[in-house]
């Protein structure tokens, strides 16, 4: 497969690009800052045409027509457009606003989001469609979910940024909530790493969750392991915390306002907010209408969709409303794209490892 | 009095309810989604063990059960919470719908001098030229960004220009607020007018009920007297009007005693013709499925149309789904259908039943239907065996008797061509075996689809407008000077100011420079 080769290519450098966005950070030599774009915007390129390749392959491979042959249709190809879109939304980002230090804090989203592709050992092979997603509204309903989702991510970014800049007090609940949010993202990582390291040649991908997600760290059969699995969490938590002013001190080296990052958050909020309802919510109820006879169920998939979307609601209403300002609100988006996840991961990955309701 | 109403209206319009009640559909949403909804004891006890325990999960599960939790979208403090939902929303509505009329309609009027250097947007220069000779230009240059402006002189000379577009945009919030309303009213017609059921037709049979989705089967009361009524009806031939007799009582009487048990009587009746299934190449994962469905009144039919995923069918109002397909526990009453050729070419289409026999035209063989096999595979031995329950790969067996009484027997599988031809150069090829599958069919009427789908089209657009559309007002002020005319630009936009911004210097190069 022709696309396999360009998404590997993609992958590196990406993840260059985040070597690189950081050691501008660092040294703010324009040369760098240039090589980084260069690197970002070739990763963009390659990652570009390894979709069209994909689509041309499935279009080949599944005999349908062009518009259903879209690669949308399992977590690897989600994760690579969602990949795809978050850096086009940072790169109109880097040109608009002439400031690439935000690159540093995208770029990693990115890397983690395809080394999660590996990590997981999901499939990455095309595979044929089910019949409930034959139909051209899987096209509009998942481009616009995605592109939203996108959006929120810049938001939670900018976000998370916002609260690091402006909290210094260890007691203060801001600077708790970002430095434990931070810490547990990584432990979870780093846990899904230590799965990956230890069980990588048994794994095939539908049973990775039931079989192996957590089970070298909190699920493991061992108590002694699990203890200290979770003495390890708390144990990054508390250094992240300890150590928090270390991230502030960097990124205040940015030159990044606050009141821009807070700018950057609302914005991206205010585009996704209105795709992700026409896209995600009602275009999906009219899909479900179609397949099913029902616009709403109340599955958990939808459930969770609704949740992410009363969040966001709950952003906007107190910031124009209720007048919220700076890390209250702040703190609002990050939760936002919390659900976000869950919504897009969570529900596929534990709650259907939990339920015996098929993946519809 | 009247200022107990006031409290209770203010309480309701305010914004902060509509926070409170955002947060906790959220929260308690959450556990809706951990908790199996309408799902048996056992499940959701295995559910519960593997979150808190098995010691804690029958606890856990008194008391969730206690609260709603296990079909908490339909419990009562969950619907209210909606209702309080719909309640702030309308209040909230009527409450601020004044305020933002008065802007809408208000009309654009001049502003002193001193409150336009105020204004967000603001730009000061001068140009050579009077006031006078530059105001035609100003006009049109104001038009260019689509702005009609209307003139005003102040006192001592300088003359004011001032417009506003897209009012009517401050609406949008609005409009995306009463959507809501429409999709919640919507959801209620189809919750009061319509029904969700489903029906489970084996080939060649015929349903004029279907069964609710929404029944709790956990009160045995109400399933013993489902029973009661539904075995009044089977034993009456599936005759309505019969059935209804035999209890004395008369239709209507009797078709909402089974409404009220969950059994929905339509007035027409559905035939399942034919099912099939196609797979992707050789492997057993369904490319599509489609059942062939009839609808009949009074026993003539009225329309046949095939049903498959995302094509439903309609008919009053009613949509059937294809939604899902099974293989029956009984494989009697199977009718294999066979192409049989002989070896001079000549063709003949036979429908048999296992332990029929048969005789190939043209040849002296007779053919014994032996065994049917909905999913045939072989063991080690060479054993046949039946590898899923669902008909993915039919085949029959059969046994020959050849002209000299030599006997031989062998397998025809449907998917494998090649198995279908005979030693002597006929064939039978096997093209369905009928009788043997079942449709799932999900039946739905929701009259009320129709006021979602408008409320949804509302939100779109005032989620639009509200988010991207704004209520622009500008300001042009040519006050004569020393070098020519001052020209102060002062405008305000609520939403996208950098847009505005552009466009503003747009406007202002046709203001710079040379009259």
């Amino acid at each position: 497969m022709e696309s396999s080769r360009f998404f590997g290519l993609s992958e590196m450098a990406y993840i260059l690009a985040m070597v690189v966005y950081v050691i501008h950070i660092a040294f703010r030599k324009k040369a760098v800052g240039v090589t980084a774009t260069g690197l970002a915007v070739f990763g963009f390129a390659s990652q570009t045409l390894a979709i069209l390749l994909r689509w041309r392959e499935f279009y080949l491979l599944s005999g349908m027509g062009i518009l259903r042959s879209i690669p949308l249709t399992n977590l690897f190809e989600s994760i690579i457009f969602f990949v795809w879109c978050l850096m086009l939304g940072y790169l109109i980002m880097e040109f608009r606003y002439k400031n690439r230090s935000f690159g540093a804090f995208v770029t990693p989203v990115a890397a983690v989001a395809l080394l999660f592709i590996n990590l997981s050992g999901m499939s990455t092979q095309i595979e044929p469609l089910v019949p409930a997603l034959q139909s051209n509204w899987l096209l509009a309903h998942v481009t616009l979910s995605f592109i939203s989702y996108s959006a929120f991510a810049l938001s939670f970014s900018t976000g998370l940024m916002y609260l690091i800049v402006t909290t210094e007090d260890r007691r203060e609940g801001a600077y708790i909530f970002w430095t434990v949010m931070l810490g547990i993202f990584a432990a979870v990582l780093m846990a899904m790493g230590l799965d990956y390291i230890r069980f990588s040649s048994a794994m095939k991908s539908e049973t990775f969750v039931r079989d192996f997600l957590f089970k070298s760290s909190y699920e493991s059969g061992s108590s002694a392991v699990r203890v200290i699995s979770y003495a390890a969490t708390a144990a990054l938590v508390f250094l992240v915390w300890r150590f928090g002013y270390i991230l502030k001190k960097v990124i205040t080296g940015f030159n990044m306002q606050a009141a821009t990052l807070d700018e950057i958050t609302y914005k991206s909020v205010a585009v996704g907010f209105p795709i992700f309802t026409l896209g995600g919510l009602i275009f999906g109820a009219i899909w479900a209408n179609q397949a099913w006879g029902v616009y709403w169920s109340w599955d958990p998939k939808e459930t969770w969709s609704l949740i992410t979307w009363f969040i966001y609601a709950f952003y906007l209403h107190a910031r124009f409303l209720r007048g919220w300002k700076g890390r209250k609100i702040a703190m609002v988006a990050t939760m936002g794209f919390v659900a976000v996840i869950f919504t897009y991961l969570g529900v596929n990955l534990l709650l259907s490892g939990l339920h015996s309701y098929g993946s519809r | 009095m009247k200022s107990f109403l006031d409290k209770v209206w203010s309480f309701l319009s305010s914004i902060k309810l509509a926070i409170v009640i955002f947060a906790l559909v959220a929260l308690t949403s959450i556990v809706g989604t951990v908790i199996e909804q309408q799902a048996s004891y056992s499940e959701n006890i295995r559910v519960l063990s593997s979150l808190v325990g098995q010691g804690l999960a029958p606890t856990a599960y008194k008391v969730l059960y206690a609260l709603g939790f296990m079909n908490m979208y339909r419990s009562w403090w969950f619907l209210t919470l909606l209702s309080l939902f719909a309640v702030n929303l309308l209040v909230c509505s009527i409450d601020r719908f004044p305020a933002i009329w008065r802007i809408m309609r208000a009309p654009v009027k001049p502003i002193a001098h001193d409150q336009m250097k105020r204004m967000p947007i603001k730009e000061e220069f001068v140009s050579p030229g009077s006031p006078d000779s530059w105001l035609e230009k100003s006009v049109s240059a104001m038009k260019s960004i689509g702005f009609t402006a209307r003139t005003e002189k102040e006192a001592g000379g300088p003359v004011q220009l001032f417009a506003q577009k897209h009012a009517w945009s401050r609406s949008g919030v609005y409009v995306a607020h009463i959507s809501i309303l429409v999709i919640l009213i919507g959801a209620l017609v189809g919750v009061f007018f319509g029904f969700r059921g489903y029906v489970d037709l084996p080939e060649g049979y015929t349903a004029n009920i279907v069964y609710s989705n929404d029944m709790d089967m956990s009160d045995p009361g109400q399933v013993a007297r489902r029973e009661s009524l539904l075995g009044a009806l089977y034993s009456e031939g599936g005759d309505l009007q019969k059935a209804a007799q035999s209890l004395n009582e008369s239709l209507p009487g009797y078709e909402k005693d089974l409404r009220s048990v969950g059994v929905i009587p339509l007035d027409f009746q559905v035939l399942c013709q034919q099912f099939q299934v196609q797979f992707y190449g050789q492997t057993d994962m369904p490319k599509a499925y489609r059942s062939l469905i009839t609808v009949l009144e009074n026993g003539k039919p009225v329309v046949t149309k095939w049903i498959e995923v995302n094509h439903p069918l309609k008919y009053k109002g009613v949509m059937f789904y294809q939604s899902s397909f099974r293989l029956r526990h009984d494989l009697s009453n199977g009718v294999a259908i066979m192409d049989v050729r002989s070896p001079s070419g000549q063709t003949e289409t036979l429908k048999m039943k296992v332990g029929q026999s048969f005789s190939i035209p043209g040849t002296k063989e007779t053919v014994r239907l032996a065994k049917f096999n909905p999913a045939l595979a072989f063991d080690d031995q060479g054993h046949a065996e039946t590898y899923s329950q669902l008909m993915t790969n039919p085949a029959v067996k059969v046994d020959i008797t050849g002209p000299d009484g030599a006997q031989s027997s062998k397998w025809i599988v449907q998917r494998y061509p090649e198995t279908w031809s005979l030693p002597d150069g006929s064939s039978i090829g096997l093209t369905d075996f009928w009788g043997v599958q079942a449709t799932g069919l999900q039946v739905r009427k929701d009259p009320g689809v129709w006021i979602v789908y408008l409320g949804c089209i509302l939100l779109a657009l005032g989620l639009y407008v509200a988010f991207f559309m704004s209520h622009k007002k500008i300001w042009v002020r040519l006050a004569p000077d020393k070098k020519g005319t001052l020209f102060t630009v002062a405008a305000t936009c609520p939403k996208n100011r950098h847009a505005f911004e552009r466009e503003i210097e747009k406007m202002v190069t046709h203001l710079k420079g040379g009259n």
